[in-house]
């Protein structure tokens, strides 16, 4: 049985929409349920919207459940990866300015 | 032998409040009076598999139409109208029962109607061909497809728009039910199925209901990983059978 159970996720960025074009997102409708196009049984399936623009477009997934959880995964570990090498970055530039601004006193 | 023709074609209909809105709709091209199918589509909407449902029904002897439930959200794919009905949480069932009415005025409106008109759904639609039966005298027979969410356990997922539990509704039930289910699906489980079967005894209501090993939920679609052929043709067989006799 198909369900309405959907999760709604606030969203600020931007997706690749229809005719390669892209799209303003700010919602994630998600739902765990039969997918329209996927051959699988069940599909984690996610909407990329634009509700403050009518939400008529959308970007759409269907991924079976392991796929999902090794995104979620995936995303998780990206979001580490580059936050430490951001805060890197961020650190050694900090140093840097400080060098600069000794030098002009 | 030769196959009998049929045609088939979108046409417009006055829906709900006089909504006017898209319908498929096919039916035996030879001349004479035939029942008529009203045939309630699956939550992912109204796509290229209940179109050939529709064709199959058709051929079968029975003009056959298919409200588009979802028309109100405008143009657009199915299933981009679909995802956008899901993310508003589905149709009213007030508007479904009203589309599905119309839909039957229709097919008694054409030359070809012997004035029988049954009702058939899968999936939401099969939820929503119960509902229908038990809410509006124009049906003459129905046939549930796995509808889930007839009994309903959790309270929470009544709402404004699905405000009853079918089963609650069940003594309203005035003509033969036909219900096929899949003994794998999950919603509804084989509780679900015992539980609205022992509703409909205790009521002393004409039903009969046909659970297949090995199938689960849309065992019907071709289209699915879930189509399980051989159960799908002996419910298909048992749909054409039952309509026959309870329609004409």
């Amino acid at each position: 049985m198909c369900s309405y159970i959907v999760e709604k996720a606030t969203l600020v960025g931007t997706a690749k929409g229809p005719n390669s074009r892209w799209m303003k997102i700010d919602t994630a409708n998600v739902y765990y349920d039969h997918p329209y196009e996927a051959q699988l049984d069940h599909a984690l399936c996610v909407d990329f919207v634009c509700n403050a623009d009518g939400g008529r477009e959308r970007v759409a997934i269907e991924i079976s459940r392991e796929s999902a959880l090794e995104l979620m995964e995936k995303i998780k570990a990206a979001l580490e990866s580059g936050d430490a090498a951001h805060a890197k970055a961020a650190a050694s530039s900090l140093v840097g300015s400080q060098t600069e601004v000794a030098r002009l006193f | 032998m030769s196959y009998p023709g049929l045609i088939a074609e979108t046409v417009k209909f006055k829906g709900h409040n006089g909504d006017t809105g898209d319908a498929y709709y096919a039916r035996p091209s030879a001349p004479g009076k035939v029942p008529g199918v009203v045939l309630i589509h699956h939550l992912p909407g109204w796509d290229e598999w209940i179109t050939e449902a529709v064709r199959k029904l058709a051929a079968h002897g029975f003009a056959t139409i298919s409200p588009h439930l979802y028309f109100r959200e405008g143009p657009g794919s199915p299933d981009d109208v679909g995802a956008r009905v899901r993310a508003a949480g589905g149709v009213a069932d007030d508007q479904v029962v009203g589309d599905a009415k119309a839909s039957a005025a229709y097919l008694r409106a054409q030359p070809n109607s012997n004035g029988k008109v049954g009702v058939i759904g899968f999936c939401s639609g099969g939820r929503h061909a119960f509902l229908i039966t038990c809410r509006a005298p124009e049906f003459d027979a129905c046939v549930d497809c796995w509808g889930g969410n007839v009994v309903v356990d959790d309270p929470k997922l009544l709402n404004d728009k699905r405000p009853v539990a079918p089963i609650d509704l069940a003594d309203k039930v005035k003509v033969p039910l036909l219900g096929l289910f899949g003994n794998d699906d999950e919603n509804p489980n084989r509780d679900h199925v015992n539980r609205l079967e022992a509703t409909l005894k205790k009521l002393g209501k004409a039903y009969e209901f046909h659970r297949y090993d090995g199938a689960g939920h849309a065992f019907f679609n071709a289209a699915r990983t879930a189509y399980r052929p051989e159960q799908a043709a002996d419910g298909w067989a048992k749909t054409f059978a039952f309509f026959h006799k309870h329609l004409g």
